[in-house]
C-alpha cells in the first residue's frame, strides 16, 4: 500500500513539475480556484479524486444526449422547414418510438445509478480515523478543536484586502504569524481565501470531521478535499477526509450566513506526519484546553 | 344576465372578466419583472469585478451595508422573480386569459374571487418591496437571507421587522394563488364546452390544472412553514431554534417540500404554451398527446417526492440520500419524453420560423441543457462540489430564465395579437429574440464554469481567480439588458398601433385550439352559445 502511495506521490510531483508553467520543484501543492479554470479543482484526496471521475463521466453522458437533442433539432428545422415540406404529415403517433424514448432514458438512469450509490455510500460513511477535528462555524469565522489532543482550539478568520498588496508591511506581518503557526515558512496565496492560522492535518490520515455552528447555519467546504458539509446549530453532522498530498487546500462558506458570507474562507494545511507532531506539541502549548465552542471539553 | 361592458377604472378594479384580469396580471409581472430585473443588474455589475465597489459608489453606502444589500438583492430578485413575476404571467395572465378561451367556456368559475386573487397581488407585493426598507439586521435595511429565508438565519438572525413584513408578502400572495388554483381546478373540472373531453382538453389547460393541483397541495405548507417563523421570531416558540428542542432542519424539509413543486408550478404552464406553439408553427397535432399531458401529471406527481435533493449536505442519512438521488433522477424520464416529442411534433411538418416559434426553439433547446446538468445535481456524490455554487445558480437560471422566461416570451409574441389585436413588427421582435438570445447564454453559461471551480452562490465578493467569468456574465447581462429595451419597444410599437390589424386566425392551419375562432381581441364575453367539440 506504501508503494501505491509513493508511485501515487511520485506521479503527481512528475504532474506538478511538468504542468507548472512556473517551474516550482519543491513548492506545494495549492487546492484553489485557478483562473480562467473549467473544471473541478485537482483532486487532493481519493474521495475528490472519485467525485471527479464520477463527474467526468457524468459530464460524457450529458454531453452525448445534449448533442443528440440538439443535433436532432437542428437536423428537423433544416429537413421539415416549410419550403422544403410544404405539405405537413398528420402523424401523431407511434407507439415503438414513444416505447423507446421512454425506456432508454431509463436505461442511461439505471447505469448512473450503479455508479452514483456506491459512491454516495463511500464518501458518507464514515470509516475508521485516527482522530477527530471539531469545527464551529461562526458569524463569520471557523473554529476548529482536537478534542483528541488536549482540546487544541482557535479561530480562523478571513485576512483583510490590505494583507494582499505585494510587499506592504500587512502582508509580511499576516505571513510571518503564519508561518509561526505552521512552524514552518508560509506565503498567502490569494485574497479572501487566505486565513490568519490555518487547520493543521497530517498526510495520508484519516480524519473524522465533526461540524456545528454556533449562530446561524454556515457550510463547511473544501472541493479538493471532496468535503462539503452543512454547520447546523444543534446538530453535529460528521465526515472524513484523507488528503493524500502535502501542500494547502481551500474553500469558502458554502451557506448563505449573513452579511460576511463571502468572507469566511476555510484554508487547511496539510502536513507531513512529522511535521504535524511538532506541531500539536506547539499548538497544545499555545491553544490547549481553550474550550469555547459549542463543543466544550 | 347580461351586463352592459364597464368602463374606466371600474372595468379594470372591479374586474370579473378573466380577460381583463388576465391582461391586469400581465401587466402586474411586467412592472415585478422589471423591478427584479434591475435587481439582477445591480448585482451582476457589483460582480463584474472583484472588490465590493459598485454598490458602495452607486449609493454611497459603506462596505459592510453593501454586503448585506448585496444579499437583500438576491433575497430579492429571487422572491419577485417566483412570486411575483413568473407564476403572475403564466397561471395569472395567460393562465386566466387563455384557459377559459381554450376550453370554451363563457369566464371563470368564480369570478369575483378571480378579482380578489389579482387584487392580493399588488398589496403583497408592496409588502415586499417595503420589507427592504425597513429594518432586517443591525441598522441595516432589509432581509438578507435568501429567497429560501432558511432558519436560523430568518429568526434571530434578522431581528428586524423587515423580515416580518417579507413573511407577510408571502402570506397574501400565497393566500392569491391558492385561490386562483381553486378557481382554474373548478373552471376546468366543470366548464369544458359540450364535447370537450378531458381527453381532449388543449394541452396548456392540462398544464394550468396541473399546476393548480401543486399549488393548492404546497402552499399551504409554505404558509405552515413562515407561520412558524413569524411565532419563532415574535411570540416565543423554538420549532426551528435548537436552544427550545427545535430544529433548523425542520423549516428546510417544509420550506423545499413546497420549494420543489414550486419550480415545477413555473415551468409546466411554460411546457403546455410551448406545446401549442411547436405545434401550431409545424402545421401538425402535438405528437403523442395522451403522453405529454400525463408527462405533465407524472412530473407533478413526483416533484412532491424529491425535495430532499436540495438538500444533500445537510447531514441526511445515507440510505435517504439514496432514496432522494433513484426519485429526482427519475424526473428525467417524463421530461425526456416531453422533449422528444416535441421534436416528434416538427418531425414531418412544415415549419414556419416566426418569433413565437423561435422562442419555443430556443426553449426546448435551453431547457434540454439546463435538465441535463439536474441530472448531474440529483447524484449526491457528485452534488457534492456543485452544491451551493454557480453550476447550481446556472442550472436553475437555464430551466427557469431561459426556460419559463422563454415561454413567457413565447406565449406574448404568440397571443399578443389575439389579446390587442394588433400585430407585433416581426423584423425587431426577431433582433429583440436574437439579441435576448445571446445575451442570456452569456450571462449563465459561463456560470457553469464557475460552479465547478467552486465559487459559491450568494457572494459579494470572490477570489481573483474567479473574475474572468464574472466579468463574461456581467457583459451577458448588458447583452440582455438591450434585449429588454428592445422587448420594451416592440410592444410598445404594438400596443401604441391605431389600427387594429390583426386577423381572427394569425396563424394559419396549424392554430387550431378555440381562441382562434374568436376576433382578436376576443369579444368581452365570448361563448354566450357554447361551441360543440366533435
Amino acid at each position: 500500500m506504501n508503494v501505491k502511495r509513493l508511485t501515487a506521490g511520485v506521479m503527481a510531483a512528475l504532474v506538478a513539475f511538468f504542468g507548472s508553467t512556473v517551474g516550482a520543484l519543491a513548492q506545494d501543492r495549492v487546492g484553489a480556484p485557478k483562473d480562467k479554470g473549467l473544471w473541478l479543482q485537482e483532486a487532493a484526496s481519493e474521495q475528490a479524486a472519485k467525485i471527479a471521475d464520477f463527474n467526468e463521466l457524468l459530464l460524457w453522458v450529458i454531453l452525448v444526449i445534449t448533442a443528440f437533442v440538439f443535433i436532432l433539432m437542428f437536423y428537423v428545422m433544416w429537413r421539415y422547414r416549410e419550403k422544403a415540406n410544404p405539405e405537413p404529415s398528420k402523424t401523431s403517433h407511434n407507439t415503438l418510438i414513444e416505447f423507446i424514448w421512454t425506456v432508454v432514458p431509463i436505461a442511461i438512469l439505471v447505469v448512473i445509478g450503479f455508479v452514483s450509490i456506491p459512491l454516495l455510500y463511500y464518501q458518507d460513511v464514515v470509516p475508521e480515523t485516527e482522530f477527530a477535528i471539531n469545527v464551529t462555524g461562526n458569524q463569520w469565522n471557523w473554529t476548529y478543536a482536537y478534542p483528541d489532543h488536549e482540546g487544541i482550539e482557535f479561530t480562523a478568520s478571513v485576512l483583510p484586502d490590505t494583507a494582499h498588496i505585494a510587499g506592504s508591511q500587512e502582508r509580511s506581518e499576516a505571513e510571518q504569524a503564519l508561518s509561526t503557526f505552521l512552524g514552518h515558512p508560509a506565503k498567502l496565496n490569494a485574497r479572501l481565501l487566505d486565513t490568519d492560522v490555518r487547520l493543521v492535518v497530517p498526510v495520508d490520515t484519516r480524519v473524522k470531521v465533526q461540524v456545528t455552528a454556533s449562530d446561524v447555519i454556515h457550510s463547511w467546504t473544501v472541493p479538493s478535499l471532496g468535503v462539503k458539509l452543512d454547520a447546523v446549530p444543534g446538530r453535529l453532522n460528521e465526515t472524513w477526509f484523507e488528503a493524500n498530498q502535502i501542500g494547502t487546500y481551500y474553500g469558502q462558506c458554502s451557506e448563505l450566513c449573513g452579511k460576511d458570507h463571502a468572507f469566511m474562507p476555510i484554508a487547511v494545511e496539510v502536513v507531513s506526519k512529522e511535521e504535524f507532531a511538532k506541531w500539536l506539541e506547539y499548538a497544545k502549548a499555545e491553544y490547549a484546553d481553550a474550550g469555547t465552542t459549542a463543543f466544550g471539553r | 344576465m347580461a351586463h352592459e361592458n364597464p368602463t374606466g377604472w371600474k372595468r379594470w378594479v372591479y374586474s370579473t372578466n378573466h380577460k381583463d384580469i388576465g391582461v391586469m396580471y400581465l401587466w402586474f409581472a411586467f412592472i415585478a419583472g422589471m423591478i427584479g430585473f434591475t435587481m439582477s443588474g445591480l448585482m451582476r455589475m457589483e460582480l463584474m469585478e472583484p472588490g465590493v465597489n459598485f454598490l458602495p459608489d452607486l449609493f454611497g453606502m459603506t462596505e459592510d451595508q453593501s454586503r448585506h444589500m448585496f444579499n437583500v438583492l438576491t433575497t430579492g430578485h429571487g422572491l419577485i422573480m417566483v412570486f411575483f413575476m413568473v407564476m403572475p404571467a403564466l397561471i395569472g395572465g395567460f393562465g386566466n386569459y387563455f384557459v377559459p378561451l381554450m376550453i370554451g367556456a363563457p369566464d371563470m368559475a368564480f369570478p369575483r374571487m378571480n378579482n380578489i386573487s389579482f387584487w392580493l397581488m399588488p398589496p403583497a407585493f408592496t409588502l415586499l418591496l417595503l420589507s427592504t426598507f425597513v429594518e432586517g439586521t443591525s441598522g441595516m435595511a432589509g432581509f438578507g437571507g435568501g429567497w429560501t429565508a432558511y432558519a436560523p438565519l430568518s429568526t434571530y438572525g434578522h431581528t428586524g421587522p423587515s423580515m416580518d413584513l417579507a413573511i407577510l408578502s408571502l402570506h397574501v400572495a400565497g393566500a392569491s394563488s391558492i385561490m386562483g388554483a381553486i378557481n382554474y381546478i373548478t373552471t376546468i373540472f366543470n366548464m369544458r364546452a359540450p364535447g370537450m373531453t378531458i381527453h381532449k382538453m388543449p394541452l396548456f389547460a392540462w398544464s394550468i390544472l396541473i399546476t393548480a393541483f401543486l399549488l393548492v397541495l404546497s402552499l399551504p405548507v409554505l404558509a405552515g412553514a413562515i407561520t412558524m417563523l413569524l411565532t419563532d421570531r415574535n411570540f416565543g416558540t423554538t420549532f426551528f431554534d435548537p436552544a427550545g428542542g427545535g430544529d433548523p432542519i425542520l423549516y428546510q424539509h417544509l420550506f423545499w417540500f413546497f420549494g420543489h413543486p414550486e419550480v415545477y408550478i413555473m415551468i409546466l404552464p411554460a411546457f403546455g404554451i410551448v406545446s401549442h406553439i411547436v405545434s401550431t408553427f409545424s402545421k401538425k397535432p402535438v405528437f403523442g398527446y395522451l403522453g405529454m399531458a400525463y408527462a405533465m401529471a407524472a412530473i407533478g406527481f413526483i416533484g412532491f417526492v424529491v425535495w430532499a435533493h436540495h438538500m444533500y449536505t445537510v447531514g441526511l442519512d445515507v440510505d435517504t440520500k439514496a432514496y432522494f438521488v433513484a426519485a429526482t433522477m427519475v424526473i428525467a424520464v417524463p421530461t425526456g419524453v416531453k422533449i422528444f416529442s416535441w421534436i416528434a411534433t416538427m418531425w414531418g411538418g412544415s415549419i414556419r420560423y416566426d418569433v413565437p416559434m423561435l422562442y419555443a426553439i430556443a426553449f426546448i433547446l435551453l431547457f434540454t441543457m439546463g435538465g441535463v446538468t439536474g441530472v448531474v445535481l440529483s447524484n449526491a456524490g457528485a452534488d457534492v462540489p456543485l452544491h451551493d455554487t454557480y453550476y447550481v445558480v446556472a442550472h436553475f437560471h437555464y430551466v427557469l430564465s431561459l426556460g419559463a422566461v422563454f415561454g413567457i416570451f413565447a406565449g406574448l409574441y404568440y397571443w399578443v395579437g389575439k389579446m390587442s389585436g394588433k400585430q407585433y413588427p416581426d423584423f425587431l421582435a426577431k433582433i429583440q429574440f436574437w439579441v435576448t438570445f445571446i445575451g442570456v447564454n452569456m450571462i449563465f453559461f459561463p456560470q457553469h464554469f464557475l460552479g465547478l471551480q467552486g465559487m459559491p452562490r450568494r457572494y459579494v465578493d470572490y477570489p481573483d481567480a474567479f473574475a474572468y467569468f464574472n466579468k463574461i456574465s456581467s457583459y451577458g447581462y448588458l447583452v440582455t439588458l438591450t434585449g429588454v429595451v428592445l422587448f420594451i419597444l416592440v410592444m410598445a410599437m404594438t400596443l401604441f398601433k391605431k389600427k387594429k390589424d390583426c386577423p381572427d386566425n394569425q396563424w394559419g392551419e396549424g392554430a387550431t385550439t378555440l381562441e382562434w375562432t374568436l376576433s382578436s381581441p376576443p369579444p368581452f364575453h365570448q361563448f354566450n352559445e357554447l361551441p360543440r367539440i366533435k
